[in-house]
């Protein structure tokens, strides 16, 4: 790879520093003119940033971004599952445990009794989604920031899965407490 | 029955000794207060802020007391109770005093440079005058490059104790860098004192107030040029452009700070206070922050004129009578807070350019700026000096 030579004025040093310095300085005055407009009312504040102040401000994900999973319901509130374990084969992290026992309707042949999740080992990849045969299992939640002091609160159970209220609770754990959410 | 005002008054009057004393203390008080409160709070403030605004981001502003951020200032007092609570970790092998001494000789070294740095002219009270300086010293600015040399023991100090490599070698750095570039800072300025025939930083902002371009020996001869000249006053910075130049970045490289960073060296060597914690190092960060002021202040009382307002005037006596603006006629208190107000607003300019610099251009390589200071200043500063001699010689 060739050099490029530097020419003369370039080689002085100084005039190429104060173009440096030129276009740190006009950053700065730009943003503090939005700021200054901002603080007046008369503007928005983000023109003068790129910042995304996180927990109060979201950016907004993409609709087939995949999140934390749920278990959708027939319309008596049952679990969609037929425990037909094709999610649990096709888990590459084998985070899916599945219990199955018989439906008291004749018509479908089996129900979960119990289903967890352990998502301190979930990769995300969606491929549980993509098995699933009845449209039981989705990733679409939205919800990615699973904290928790205990890796134990990571385990979501079938009751939670099911749950649609965004403030419920894990079954094994207190949620973090977050300030100002 | 005269008021308790006027026998405190007419006391003080009797004894001129104690308006001295007064006077003395309350100057002490006003700098250290001005160079605790910028120093110690509004700096690293300023730092944080200008280079969030800079590269387009917000900067520290999550700290609160009461949900009251003030833009980012609790976050100062978040830093000092987490440095006075943080262990003072000090290594088996160091020496307990010494280290302990050395972020005080580079801080009290800083400090004690603004006894000798004047922030106004002289005032007269009671028929006392006050020269508004500490120590009016008349060798001025040598004793602040002292000061300056002395703190660098500091920083070796705090290299050499902490029996760790990495912090040898930030000492090494930092004694190298600093003690070559004395020799620039010392010559850099030399033109300057032939100009001004003196080192006393008062004359020096005396000089540049009473000259300007026009008051030149052979310009000011010239037709138009001389008029338009007369207009500019005689500021260091349009005499001894160059000069102003090479001592502006001789001041960074002595500060120590990004792009001349190499005895801290974040990014190789921590540097010399790798195993200092807590206060102590916090006391480092401060003594930086306090050179920054320290030399913000030179360069204006030494290029800029000082607080030296073109076409102000401002009489000696305290509340007298002769302040004007351009001719006009103003209240005493008016005159001395616009000749106070561009004080302040070159100093805070000369913060902000530091700062500026400090986020924009990226470090020199270790030989890069031994380079530059006895290759390129050193020879530069010299041939500013003779000629600028050669044209004194010329001129009286």
């Amino acid at each position: 790879m060739p050099r490029a030579k530097m020419t003369f004025v370039e080689r002085l040093y100084l005039p190429e520093i104060a173009k440096g310095l030129a276009l740190t300085s006009r950053h700065f005055f730009t943003n503090m003119w939005f700021h200054l407009l901002a603080e007046l009312k008369l503007g928005r504040k983000d023109r003068a940033m790129v910042t995304i102040a996180y927990p109060e401000v979201r950016r907004p994900y993409p609709l087939v971004a995949r999140s934390r999973h749920r278990l959708t319901k027939r319309e008596d509130g049952s679990p969609k599952c037929v425990a037909c374990m094709m999610c649990a084969t096709a888990c590459p992290a084998e985070c899916i445990f599945i219990e199955a026992e018989e439906h008291p309707d004749p018509a479908i042949e089996k129900r979960p009794r119990h289903f967890d999740i352990d998502m301190s080992k979930c990769v995300y990849c969606g491929f549980c989604v993509e098995a699933c045969p009845e449209d039981a299992i989705r990733m679409d939640t939205g919800e990615f920031e699973l904290a928790y002091f205990d890796r134990k609160g990571l385990v979501y159970d079938m009751d939670f899965l099911l749950n649609d209220d965004p403030a419920a609770v894990p079954p094994f754990a207190e949620p973090l407490r977050r300030k100002g959410l | 029955m005269p008021s308790i005002l006027d026998q405190i008054i007419r006391f003080l009057s009797a004894y001129p000794f104690v308006v001295q004393v007064i006077a003395a203390l309350a100057k002490t008080g006003f700098m250290m207060t001005v160079v605790m409160l910028i120093g110690g709070l509004i700096l690293s403030w300023v730092e944080r802020k200008q280079s969030a605004i800079m590269q387009d981001r917000i900067g520290a502003n999550r700290a609160d007391i009461l949900g009251i951020r003030a833009l980012g200032l609790v976050h100062n007092l978040a830093d000092a109770l987490k440095g006075i609570l943080k262990e003072d970790f000090i290594p088996p092998q160091a020496s307990r005093f010494l280290h302990t001494l050395a972020p005080f000789v580079a801080v009290c070294t800083a400090v004690v440079a603004f006894a000798v740095l004047p922030f106004g002219g002289n005032v007269t009270v009671l028929g006392q005058v006050i020269p508004l300086t500490i120590a009016p010293l008349p060798v001025g600015l040598f004793f602040v490059w002292a000061m300056m040399a002395i703190g660098v023991y500091g920083v070796v100090l705090a290299g050499y104790v902490s029996n760790n490599k990495y912090s040898m070698l930030g000492a090494l750095r930092a004694s190298a860098q600093v003690i070559s570039y004395e020799v620039a800072t010392g010559l850099t300025v030399m033109g300057a004192l032939l100009i001004y025939h003196s080192v006393d930083l008062r004359e020096m902002v005396q000089w540049q107030s009473t000259h300007n371009l026009g008051s030149l020996p052979w310009l000011g001869t010239l037709p138009v040029l001389g008029r338009l000249l007369a207009l500019v006053p005689a500021w260091g910075v349009f005499l001894q452009p160059v000069g102003f130049v090479l001592f502006f970045t001789a001041t960074i490289v002595e500060m120590k700070r990004i792009p001349f960073d190499l005895p801290e060296g974040e990014s190789e060597i921590i540097g010399y206070s790798i195993e200092y914690s807590g206060m102590k190092f916090m006391i480092f960060m401060m003594s930086e922050f306090v050179e920054s002021l320290l030399f913000a202040w030179v360069i204006v009382l030494v290029f800029f004129g000082g607080w030296h307002l073109p076409g102000l005037a401002l009489p000696d006596a305290f509340g007298g009578p002769g302040a004007s603006l351009a001719g006009f006629a103003l209240p005493y208190f008016a005159a001395a807070a616009l000749a106070a107000g561009a004080f302040a607003a070159k100093i805070v300019f000369f913060l902000w350019l530091q700062m500026l610099v400090r986020w924009s251009l990226p470090r020199f390589r270790y030989d890069q700026i031994m380079h530059l200071g006895w290759k390129i200043m050193l020879p530069i500063a010299l041939v500013n000096l003779v000629f600028t001699a050669g044209l004194a010689l010329l001129v009286h």
